[in-house]
């Protein structure tokens, strides 16, 4: 994570980031992708003056999916008070971070590369616990509605 | 030790200082330069210069002429001349059409060059008849934005890296303003705008960073994939590279006939030197703090927390400073007294908003081991 302020070189004037314009290919590098398995994935590409972090979160089941799908949208409803979160994934992805070199100027570096990791670890918990919270709902709605035959 | 010179509240993108070292001129992370005066052991600010519209990429101070030069993102460049208690501006014409990256003097003070997102080094000079300063442009070769430029100590030549992983040597003579330059180890060809060398150390990374060695013959750069090459004019151009494990640098600086210094995001100073067998060397880390214990009595506590939750027991959640007096990536070195070839003091200046100077003597006696030469 190590950006710089950059002003495009191809449009006047313009600041944007890099990864996002990807108009000059010199300045993207190469992009990483971690999984653990198919599902659970990390793409990690970087450029010059922005880094784009995409998250795609264990969907194991429909419930997660669902669960997934609307937790994630309520985020990004919301991206501009996370900051450094996209408004709207990568294709293919659950949930994408963008992190500007205005970002690492503002913030400490170390200390965000903490929080999206901190994110991973719970985006995982959070919807086990969801899962549960519906499964549990669910039976207790299945067992009111079978009381009454 | 390591002294912290003077600290802003906003990160320093750039930072130069006059001759005497007893003013400093720094843009503070927008479009303003400020201009701080040494009173007693403390600095006070003392003029804000405003005539840019976007943030300022590059200060450059002419320690003879005492003239400021400063270059930004609105695609211009203004030079600052000192008229009594106040900087008059004059604009020049850059005839670029992107931002401008980065700005230095030349030697003699005379002329000056400019990096810039248009694939280009605009080399300034002063034009008596009309009374302005104008450019001449070199274009040749370069594929994309200059990043970082410097002189040779004969006025002609110019080094300049850029984001094309390319780090290049190019004539910068103008006729108009110089007599005939005498051959350099470079080359002996020098009309203006003529690519005399093209390097690249195979791979590499944006260049952030070139500099020339006190007598020329040799130039060194360091690259996005935390490299450091240097080319030795002398020896048949032999290409040294030494790829480090570290973060990327920003920005070097030659100190000695053989040492350069290298800093960047990992915020700390790190010494190369070029070794008896003519190798490149990595030798040390200038900023050796004393690892920080934790006060906290819960310590046991947090560490097994910290083991479930990060993986990890080193990155303790409510401590924030980081182990280096740099706090945030390292934007600049910069020599403060002695020259490239005997260096006493040389400054950082960083995105923390510290500027801090590092006298070599007292660095070489806190390090065990330690020599520079």
């Amino acid at each position: 994570m190590c950006l710089q302020n950059f002003s495009s070189q191809v449009i006047e004037r313009h600041n944007k980031p890099e990864v996002e314009v990807g108009s000059s290919k010199e300045l993207l590098l190469t992009p990483i992708i971690i999984s653990r398995n198919e599902k659970e994935r990390v793409l990690i590409e970087s450029s010059i003056n922005s880094i784009r972090v995409s998250i795609a979160v264990k969907q194991a089941d429909e419930i997660e999916k669902i669960l997934c799908h609307k937790f994630m949208r309520f985020m990004m409803l919301r991206a501009e008070n996370f900051i450094i979160l996209r408004r709207t994934p990568m294709q293919d992805y659950d949930i994408s971070f963008l992190i500007t070199n205005f970002h690492t100027e503002m913030m400490l570096k170390h200390k965000l590369v903490d929080f999206v990791i901190h994110f991973m670890e719970d985006i995982d918990k959070e919807i086990s616990e969801m899962k549960l919270a519906v499964n549990a709902r669910a039976r207790i709605c299945a067992e009111e509605f079978l009381k009454t035959f | 030790m390591p002294e912290v010179y003077h600290t802003v509240s906003s990160s320093v993108v750039c930072c130069a200082f006059n001759s005497d070292r007893s003013q400093l001129a720094l843009c503070p992370n927008n479009e303003e330069v400020h201009i701080y005066v040494k009173k007693g052991a403390s600095w006070s600010l003392s003029k804000v210069l405003k005539e840019h519209t976007e943030i300022i990429n590059g200060i450059d101070w002419a320690s003879e002429s005492d003239k400021i030069v400063t270059c930004s993102s609105d695609r211009n460049a203004y030079v600052w001349k000192r008229e009594g208690n106040d900087w008059k501006p004059t604009l020049v014409l850059l005839r670029m059409n992107r931002a401008a990256t980065c700005v230095k003097w030349s030697p003699d003070e005379n002329k000056f060059a400019v990096g810039c997102g248009a694939k280009l080094v605009s080399i300034c000079y002063f034009e008596k008849e009309n009374d302005w300063w104008v450019s001449k442009h070199i274009k040749k070769q370069i594929n994309s934005t200059v990043l970082s430029v410097d002189w040779h100590p004969n006025n002609i030549l110019l080094a300049t890296g850029s984001c094309d992983f390319k780090c290049r040597i190019f004539s910068a003579y103008i006729k108009e303003i110089e007599s005939k330059p005498s051959p350099t180890s470079w080359g002996s060809k020098m009309n203006f705008g003529a690519c005399m060398h093209e390097f690249s150390n195979s791979g590499g990374g944006w260049v952030h960073s070139v500099s020339f060695s006190f007598d020329g013959k040799k130039v060194a750069w360091v690259g996005h994939d935390s490299s450091i090459s240097v080319v030795d004019s002398e020896r048949d151009n032999i290409l040294l590279t030494v790829k480090s494990t570290y973060l990327p640098f920003a920005s070097c600086t030659w100190i000695s006939s053989n040492s350069i210094v290298s800093v960047g995001h990992d915020c700390v100073p790190y010494l190369f030197s070029i070794d008896g067998a003519g190798n490149l060397t990595f030798r040390d880390a200038l900023d050796k703090k004393e690892k920080k214990q934790s006060e906290n009595v819960f310590s046991a506590l947090n560490k097994f927390r910290d083991l479930d939750r990060l993986g990890s027991t080193k990155s303790d959640r409510s401590n924030t400073s980081l182990n280096s007096i740099h706090q945030n990536a390292i934007k600049g070195v910069a020599i403060a007294r002695g020259t490239k070839k005997d260096c006493a003091v040389f400054s950082t200046f960083g995105m923390d908003g510290k500027i801090i100077d590092w006298d070599l003597k007292s660095l070489e006696q806190s390090i065990a081991g330690l020599k520079i030469a």
